[in-house]
């Protein structure tokens, strides 16, 4: 398996046991419960502008997006589709009414694959030559569908243990009182079964979701019955409605990125003082993603390879079978080294992590960074008292605005580092930023470069801005100014684009999709006239009135220049090759006796491109001759 | 090439005062004379000694004057006699002139390349200016700075001046090191020059670039601010991990004789399809393929080249923000430099323009890069002002690349309000904690800031040089002890830590730790790096290790018992004594106990693949010695033992190994038929 071998997305100093942490055994299993009734085949919203569509289609339309984002997302969830109030029945109890979708090579309830996905967003099409629709709950007969289907469903879900996996039934309808066209004893006894259906299932930690379908002119009653089959009481009744709706437009527009269940990356101990040491579990928040793995395949057979790796001795071709020691050239002679001496080497340090001392945090400079900062909380799993420590010092350097700077002792890559508490942060969705100190990895002398050195001039003066022209980039700062900027709006056009691709070849589509780049600046907001003027206002406060004519005039002196020198070394170079008698030597073959000095001038005095390798420089000289 | 063949002179005090750091001198130079030999060997080195009480230098004999100037070496290309040469400085004993040896480091300078070789000569001074310098014959020391400088400018050449400020003694009066620091900063005004301070020995080692590295742009172009205002900028990396250094793999199958084996290793690699592990496949044969769900889908690089992200090259600024938008954990990598286009003096001007305005506001520019025509990703980063503070360096920004939305985890924790009052500091103790974090600081007023990133060097990499230079005079060398002052990297300062111990014990009487008693044995595992083979559980095993320690010392000595580190061989071994018959009987029942002790120990199986290494040996051992029945009967109590259930594994793992009762055939003495032997354990009871 090679992890990104374009290297796009990699990050050399990301260790790799960060990136091993992908897989996880908590899942999540869900079944979908959607009505297939008659009803649900009925067109809605029927605006001006908006193309009527049936509930069926919103519904399928949101759990084929779901499933998407899934399959790329948390491929290891395994989803179940069921629908109900169908003719034909299909299911292990054999119950009427209901019909659990599947395709080959796959369980009813399993991992999606791009062929569920692929036929289960076309399936409206066959839906109702194939699978049929119609009202299971009708006066005078004893069936009653929707209990049948959350039947089918828990039995589906009895697999796992419900320690590890979460799960959860979600039901699409539009049918707010299902029991509705029947009356007396029959309504009430079906109403308690399905109750108790449910509760059981509950019991069995399943929960039971609803994903009510609106018409424009009957809002979903769910006091009619749900209320009570998926336990909302009190307020939560007056919040479903909105909530619910909000819930079926994210299912729809998920961001596609893989998701990374919280995982300690290690557990290290922190030495504050002689004999105090503390433990604290660290935290990956932030890493760039990387596309997923990639395998090779053989092309012919489309199976996957496997790679095997030998070692050959340069001189003698021999297979070396032993770990080979290490060595480095020194002053012309081979230093050898053994694994362990290297390992010895690389430990200058007892201790995990230990506190050096504190600065205050406007040392902290913006160059002073290397990788992606790792997060550090407290625990009390091992050592008592270790959080009590730990917050006792984070409130400290909040207050006294410092940092710590602290060496971390790792086997592989020691590094001072740098420890910043941060303090909660909490919006009205929930915690923005967590409590804890991030561990920012400081770079040594040796990883700083002095660039600005190298630029340095004696006499050249170096303008600094004036007062004015600072007083309009203000404006145009001002003017410029990126309201509610958050670090993380953006998606990565190149992650998005490649789950798009590989969604679009594994399922067969035709067209690619297009993506959205939200990294491109906002055209409309800079053509905003207050910004055109403030730009322009300092464009003339700090490059003068004419600059584009001056720039224009350069450009052209310059190239000007440019092709004067052209055309002089052209010349010169006509005058080089004609010492030379190139049809006989190209006859010859004798061209590649000549210097690639000697070929590039032929080439220069006839305007061909002189770039490349000798062989391909002669070839270029033998098409141009016409051989 | 021209650009390789940098030279550089080393001006370097040794008089009275700086005695006691140049322990610190020496491994800097030295350190820097090795790099340069492993990176760049074509640069030319020498060392003008100052302070000294001899003098040798070319001016003295021909014009006079420049005494206690020493020549320790000519401009040379680097060899391995530098850095000897430099790990023994001689103690000089009279006061040193910087100004004299400058002189005499220009001089051979301009000896030996003239008008050549401009921009890539450098003068390196490392002083602690606590003497004062001569005054001139004619003019000012001003005058004479400024005659120097020019002359340094008209041949290109720098000036890195090292000031070491640690204890200053009595005599030296502070004026004269005022003076003495003017006269370098004098410097600056004609030449181009640098002055670095440093006071403390560990700086030392972390102030001179030991390793240069020509900086190449990662971009030159356009800023653009929006469609009609653009600002030329070059941008380069600011910070960048220097790595450990990559070893090639050494092969030792080249005979002796071969002078000109390169002792390398190459890999190798070869695929092969699953169903058919012998077919290699050819490189050209393979393609990509990508997980999608629970399939792979094969992707060629072609299909992928027409429809992959390709964004045009550029710089797009997005808006600005507010600094406290952009939290400083969240950058992610290395950082760049964004400096105005070099001589471009409107450039210059707007890039300062923004800075000071951005600094001014308190504000932040978000920028979407690409650096590079035809690279496959984008980058959205924060640029931040570098405010210059000299007046020859123009304002520059800092980038540091954001996260994009996938690259967060959002991940929930507990509010530490929400936790139990007993993990919560009480006033007293926050009050503990407050003093000590005021009182552990690193950057003291009046004092230079203790390890500043830009100053401490990185000691794995320090180190690795020092053994590298070590082993190649001496190969079976071990490896060196972390340097006295490196440590002060990984451990805390010996002087801060006794300045406040009063702040450290009072926090230390306000805290209680106490490990987990349920979790210990564990904890210890985990945190411990190499949990020590000697350290075994069972005491009874001690005199077993014990013996396996003189083994290894020497191996004529008779085994007794089976130890924990070679079992089988101390089995062995102990099967073949011949001094006495009772050893075969204590080796069987030894390897018995020891056996069982392995299973014992097994929670998950993790020892039985050692169990069943022992029990093949003790099999074959009582074939040899014709002891069926010990070994039958062993088998048997581990059948009935592994009839509970954790066991089964070890069962199952025992059949598929084919180890079963010693049969008639293989040893007379057995009552065990093949008949009986293939079927065990299904069915066969104990028959004796």
């Amino acid at each position: 398996m090679d992890l990104d071998p374009q290297g796009l997305f990699r990050d050399d100093s990301d260790s790799e046991d960060e990136f091993r942490l992908d897989r996880d055994p908590t899942k999540e299993m869900v079944v979908y419960l959607i009505d297939a009734s008659p009803s649900m085949f009925d067109l809605v919203g029927s605006d001006e502008d908006k193309r009527s569509q049936t509930h069926f289609h919103v519904a399928i339309s949101s759990i084929s997006q779901s499933l998407r984002t899934q399959i790329i997302g948390s491929s290891y969830d395994e989803v179940a589709v069921c629908f109900f109030n169908t003719k034909e029945k299909k299911n292990l109890q054999d119950l009427n009414g209901v019909f659990v979708f599947n395709v080959d090579e796959r369980e009813f309830l399993d991992r999606p694959t791009a062929k569920l996905i692929k036929e289960f967003s076309c399936i409206e099409e066959a839906f109702l030559s194939n699978i049929g629709s119609r009202y299971g709950i009708i006066p005078g007969s004893r069936e009653n569908s929707l209990y049948n289907a959350l039947w089918v469903a828990q039995a589906l879900l009895r697999k796992g243990s419900a320690k590890y996996v979460t799960k959860r039934i979600l039901i699409f309808t539009n049918v707010d009182d299902p029991f509705g066209n029947i009356t007396g004893a029959t309504k009430t006894d079906m109403i308690r079964t399905t109750m108790q259906r449910a509760q059981d299932a509950q019991e069995l930690g399943i929960s039971i979701e609803l994903l009510p379908l609106s018409r424009p002119d009957e809002i979903f009653n769910v006091s009619h019955f749900y209320a009570d089959l998926i336990g909302l009481e009190g307020d939560e009744l007056a919040q479903f409605l909105p909530s619910a709706v909000e819930r079926l437009e994210d299912m729809k527009d998920q961001l596609t990125k893989r998701i990374f269940k919280k995982r300690i990356v290690r557990t290290i101990r922190f030495s504050i003082a002689k004999g105090i040491t503390i433990e604290v579990n660290t935290y990956a928040l932030i890493r760039p993603t990387s596309p997923g793995s990639v395998m090779w395949l053989n092309s012919v057979t489309n199976l996957p390879l496997k790679t095997e790796r030998s070692f050959i001795c340069a001189d003698t071709g021999t297979l070396v079978r032993e770990q080979p020691k290490r060595f480095h050239q020194y002053k012309n002679e081979i230093i050898k080294f053994s694994a362990d001496e290297l390992s010895d080497v690389k430990k200058v340090s007892d201790s995990h992590l230990c506190l050096l001392g504190f600065k205050p945090l406007d040392l902290l400079k913006d160059y002073h960074n290397l990788r992606p900062s790792t997060f550090v909380f407290p625990t009390d799993e091992e050592i008592f008292g270790s959080t009590r420590i730990f917050i006792a010092l984070h409130k400290s350097m909040l207050q006294l605005k410092r940092f710590a700077v602290a060496f971390y002792g790792g086997s592989t890559n020691p590094r001072l580092v740098a420890l910043v508490a941060q303090d909660e942060i909490t919006s009205s969705s929930g915690q923005v930023e967590p409590p804890g100190m991030h561990m920012i990895y400081l770079p040594f002398s040796d990883d700083v470069r002095h660039v600005m050195q190298l630029h340095m001039t004696v006499d050249a003066d170096v303008p600094h801005a004036t007062d004015d022209q600072i007083k309009k980039a203000s404006v145009l700062l001002k003017r410029m100014d990126l309201k509610d900027f958050s670090v993380c709006q953006f998606a990565n056009p190149a992650l998005q684009r490649h789950y798009g691709i590989l969604q679009a070849l594994a399922l067969g589509e035709d067209e690619m999709p297009e993506i959205k780049d939200e990294t491109l600046p906002d055209e409309e907001g800079m053509a905003r006239p207050a910004v055109m003027n403030a730009l322009e206002d300092f464009k003339i406060a700090v490059y003068g009135e004419n600059h584009d004519l001056e720039e224009e005039a350069s450009s052209k002196k310059g190239s000007g220049a440019d092709v004067s020198k052209k055309r002089k070394a052209m010349a010169e170079a006509a005058l080089e090759s004609a010492n030379h008698d190139w049809a006989d030597l190209a006859d010859s073959g004798k061209l590649k006796d000549l210097t690639v000095v000697d070929l590039k001038n032929y080439l220069a005095a006839h305007n061909l491109p002189v770039t490349g390798k000798k062989e391909v420089l002669i070839s270029r000289i033998l098409t141009h001759l016409g051989r | 090439m021209a650009r390789s063949k940098e030279a550089l002179v080393l001006l370097l005090d040794v008089g009275p005062s700086m005695h006691s750091i140049l322990p610190e001198v020496e491994k800097l130079c030295s350190m820097l004379v090795q790099k340069k030999l492993i990176f760049s060997k074509n640069h030319e080195v020498g060392v003008v000694l100052f302070g000294t009480e001899e003098t040798n230098n070319e001016l003295e004999k021909e014009v006079g004057g420049y005494e206690h100037v020493f020549v320790l070496r000519d401009i040379k290309v680097v060899d391995g006699d530098t850095v000897e040469v430099l790990h023994n400085l001689p103690r000089g004993t009279s006061p040193g002139d910087f100004m004299d040896a400058i002189v005499v480091g220009m001089d051979m300078l301009i000896k030996k390349f003239g008008q050549t070789n401009k921009g890539k000569q450098c003068l390196s001074l490392v002083t602690n200016a606590q003497y004062p310098i001569k005054d001139p014959s004619e003019g000012t020391k001003v005058d004479q700075v400024d005659m120097i400088s020019s002359q340094m400018k008209a041949h290109g050449v720098k000036l890195d001046c090292i000031l070491i400020r640690e204890n200053p003694i009595g005599s030296a009066e502070q004026s004269v090191i005022n003076e003495n620091e003017l006269l370098l900063n004098q410097f600056s005004k004609k030449a181009i020059s640098k002055i670095v301070h440093v006071d403390s020995p560990l700086a030392l080692l972390g102030a001179l670039r030991t390793r240069s590295i020509s900086p190449v742009t990662v971009f030159r172009g356009d800023l653009e601010l929006g469609s009609t205002m653009k600002i030329k900028v070059w941008v380069y990396k600011k910070t960048s991990e220097e790595k450990f250094p990559t070893l090639k793999k050494y092969s030792d199958k080249a005979p002796p004789s071969d002078k000109f084996a390169t002792h390398e290793v190459k890999v190798d690699y070869e695929y092969k399809s699953v169903e058919d592990p012998d077919k290699v496949v050819p490189p050209e044969q393979r393609i990509k393929g990508y997980r999608y769900g629970p399939q792979v889908v094969p992707i060629s690089s072609a299909e992928w080249e027409a429809v992959q992200f390709k964004p045009d090259k550029g710089i797009k600024l997005l808006g600005f923000t507010d600094s406290c938008n952009i939290m400083r954990h969240y950058y992610m990598r290395d950082v760049y430099i964004f400096i105005p286009e070099p001589g471009n003096r409107k450039a210059i001007a707007a890039v300062s323009a923004i800075a000071r305005a951005m600094k001014e506001l308190n504000k932040v520019a978000i920028l979407r890069c690409v650096w590079r025509q035809g690279q496959g990703s984008v980058v959205v980063g924060v640029l931040t002002p570098n405010i210059s503070c000299t007046d020859n360096i123009p304002d520059s920004f800092y980038f540091n690349v954001l996260p994009f939305a996938e690259d967060v985890r959002e991940f929930q924790f507990p509010s530490f309000s929400k936790f139990p009052a007993a993990w919560l500091p009480n006033a007293l103790q926050q009050e503990a904690a407050d003093s000590f974090v005021r009182r552990l600081d690193l950057a003291p007023s009046g004092r230079e800031e203790m390890l500043k990133p830009d100053f401490t060097p990185n000691p794995v990499l320090e180190r690795f040089y020092h053994f590298l230079d070590l082993k190649s005079k001496q190969p079976d060398a071990d490896v060196p002890p972390l340097d006295r002052t490196l440590k002060r990297i990984t451990e805390p300062d010996s002087d801060l830590l006794s300045e406040s111990k009063p702040v450290i014990d009072n926090f230390h009487s306000y805290f209680e730790l106490k490990e987990n008693p349920k979790r210990k044995k564990l904890s210890r595992l985990a945190w411990k790096e190499k949990p020590s083979s000697s350290n075994n559980e069972n005491g009874a095993d001690g005199g077993a290790s014990d013996i396996q320690r003189n083994l290894i010392q020497d191996s004529s000595v008779k085994v007794e018992k089976i130890g924990d580190l070679n079992p089988i061989q101390d089995f062995e071994t102990m099967m073949a004594r011949r001094d006495n018959p009772k050893w075969v009987a204590e080796a069987i029942q030894g390897m018995r106990v020891y056996i069982n002790d392995l299973l014992e120990k097994s929670s998950k199986g993790e020892t039985y693949p050692e169990a069943i290494k022992c029990l093949a040996a003790l099999r074959k051992g009582c074939i040899l010695e014709q002891e069926p029945k010990e070994f039958n009967q062993f088998l048997f109590h581990l059948y009935h033992k592994c009839k509970s259930p954790h066991l089964l594994e070890f069962l199952k793992l025992l059949s598929s190994k084919n180890i079963t009762l010693i049969t008639k055939t293989e040893a007379a003495d057995s009552d065990v038929t093949e008949e009986e032997a293939k079927n065990f354990p299904l069915k066969s009871e104990p028959s004796s």
